[in-house]
């Protein structure tokens, strides 16, 4: 079951700052539903292929053929920062 | 009789009959949203619309619907019922929303719901919850709570949700109207806001059978903008309907019917089976064996194509941006982890983490692909049950509709309440809860018929033909 410090690890990960008293619930609430999920380890799956989706599908293709789009500056316009047709964010290289 | 109060093929024939015009049916809905709304809280938003002057022959000109909050509307906002959406006009309409307007469908509003569809109760809303209108101290249901919650109380005519575990057929339920999930791949799901790809399925929920049939056949077909949508023809599931059920052959899983479900509940599911019996369809019980394994199998799969899905909510391209006062990490970094601890709601926060936990190093082979492999097993069950029988037959929900903050506290409380409805999605079949019954606190109860993939004609048909047998979905709300 993950520690305070694997529950941290993970909300990094998925780039979610957590303060102290949402990381004890998250361990809480990950240990109550991670047991509920045990019971998967249960059953023998070895020979089972995993469904990823349950339609018969396979390569789905079409013509290339270019068709009209969302317009550069129209898109970047729904970001609070944006400069000539880019979004704008804090500095990533030093 | 308010025309709001009527089914849409109801106000259909009226129109015609040149007996109502849409000014009219707008007028009556309106009059009901000024006085139920503020007890019902069944919208986000209202979208004030002007009917359109000259008609272009849609067949279904002139009644409202009502959109969940997570189907694009251009130029409009849409925002999952989330903080970190606030802002956020789509670009584009989703397909469902230009096939809706190709018939000239007026759009009432947009309803609330459980922030990006996580939740069985419509309580985990950035505006609060929606109450039920049967009795308003409890939950309509979730995540379509609110378009389930403005169909009973007459503020719409009928309405679009999702279901991605439960979340049209469940508050459709609590609700007593009739909620369908489409077979996967039946519905584009193109500018659906997504929660987990391989489950979500837009869906109709409506006041009658004959009303989803219709909806069904509208937002149906395939979609070159969404390359899992399935390129099979879409048949006039109103015209399945006037088939009658004599020999049909429908399937009783056990599971269904043991541990945890309430007495009142089974009573009324019993009865509905002896009226389906009465017109000549035969029961047999059969075993889903693995059925027991369905949410832990969902809430693994679920939460790990959900986690990733909204790995995209970042502050970068729209919605929320946090401006980080203090350095932490970099100065990226930053803006990306407060805006999304500011802009997600706790349930959101939680299913991210599960979901990342599941995929994450070390982890991904005992839950992740071993919920994928469980998922095989749960879809091979229903299979064979469908080799024999025409259809499955098994109650919507455990409990009817459960107070407000009753389960808010308890996640895995909640995530059981969908019990009934996950295996539907998991397998990808299409399934109907339509009302059969009232507990003795007059709460709706609804019932579940589930069929093969692609097979809707024989669900409406069943579900039709207990529908005209009974009078529940004639039953309304007085608010």
């Amino acid at each position: 079951m993950p520690s305070k410090e694997e529950v941290k690890y993970i909300g990094h990960l998925a780039r979610i700052h957590l303060n102290d008293d949402e990381i004890d619930l998250l361990v809480k609430n990950l240990e109550d539903i991670l047991l509920y999920v045990e019971k998967l380890q249960k059953l023998n799956v070895n020979d089972v292929k995993p469904t990823s989706h349950v339609l018969p599908l396979k390569n789905v293709f079409r013509e290339d053929v270019v068709r009209p789009s969302l317009k550069q500056e129209e898109v970047a316009k729904f970001s609070v920062a944006h400069h000539n047709g880019s979004f704008k964010v804090p500095q990533v290289i030093e | 009789m308010k025309l709001n109060e009527l089914t849409a093929h109801e106000l259909l024939g009226l129109l015609k009959t040149k007996q109502a015009t849409p000014e009219a049916i707008e007028k009556d809905i309106s009059a009901a949203i000024e006085k139920s709304e503020k007890k019902v809280k069944a919208y986000v938003r209202l979208i004030e619309e002007k009917l359109s002057e000259k008609s272009t022959g849609g067949k279904l000109s002139g009644i409202p619907i009502a959109v969940k909050d997570n189907i694009c509307i251009k130029d409009t906002p849409t925002t999952c019922a989330s903080r970190i959406l606030e802002g956020f006009r789509p670009p584009y309409n989703a397909t469902v929303i230009e096939k809706l307007k190709g018939q000239e469908l007026p759009l009432a509003g947009q309803t609330n719901m459980d922030e990006f569809a996580f939740g069985s109760s419509t309580e985990n809303s950035c505006i609060g919850p929606t109450h039920n209108p049967w009795n308003l101290d409890c939950v309509p249901g979730g995540s379509s709570g609110g378009s389930a919650a403005a169909v009973a109380a007459h503020e719409a005519i009928w309405a679009l949700g999702s279901d991605t575990g439960g979340s049209i057929r469940q508050p459709a339920s609590f609700c007593g109207i009739v909620g369908v999930k489409p077979t996967y791949g039946r519905v584009s799901r193109y500018g659906l806001i997504a929660f987990a790809s391989s489950l979500d399925q837009i869906g109709p929920l409506t006041k009658d059978v004959t009303d989803a049939a219709l909806l069904l056949k509208v937002i149906a077909g395939h979609d070159q903008k969404d390359s899992t949508s399935a390129d099979i023809p879409v048949p006039d599931f109103t015209s399945s309907l006037k088939k009658d059920v004599k020999n049909i052959k429908i399937a009783i899983p056990k599971e269904y019917f043991v541990s945890g479900i309430n007495p009142e509940i089974k009573k009324i599911i019993l009865e509905a089976i002896e009226t389906l019996k009465k017109l000549g369809v035969s029961f047999h019980e059969v075993s889903l064996p693995h059925t027991e394994y369905a949410v832990a199998t969902y809430y693994v799969i679920a939460t790990a194509e959900a986690s990733s899905n909204l790995a995209r909510f970042d502050g970068v391209q729209y919605g929320l941006r946090s401006q980080p006062q203090a350095l932490r990490k970099t100065p990226l970094i930053d803006m990306f982890e407060e805006t999304r601890e500011k802009g997600f709601g706790n349930e959101a926060k939680r299913r991210i983490m599960l979901g990342t936990y599941a995929l994450s190093s070390g982890y991904y082979d005992a839950y992740y692909l071993r919920g994928q492999k469980v998922r095989t097993l749960i879809k091979n069950d229903f299979d064979k049950v469908f080799e024999e029988f025409d259809a499955v037959l098994t109650p919507t929900s455990p409990t009817t509709a459960f107070k407000i903050g009753e389960r808010a506290s308890d996640p895995l409380s909640m995530y059981l309440s969908d019990v009934y409805t996950i295996s539907a999605n998991l397998a990808g079949i299409p399934a109907i809860s339509l009302p059969c019954g009232f507990s003795k606190d007059h709460l709706p109860v609804g019932l579940q018929i589930m069929t093969k993939p692609f097979d809707e004609e024989m669900m409406f048909r069943v579900a039709y033909a207990y529908e005209q047998a009974t009078d529940w979905h004639k039953k309304k709300v007085s608010l």
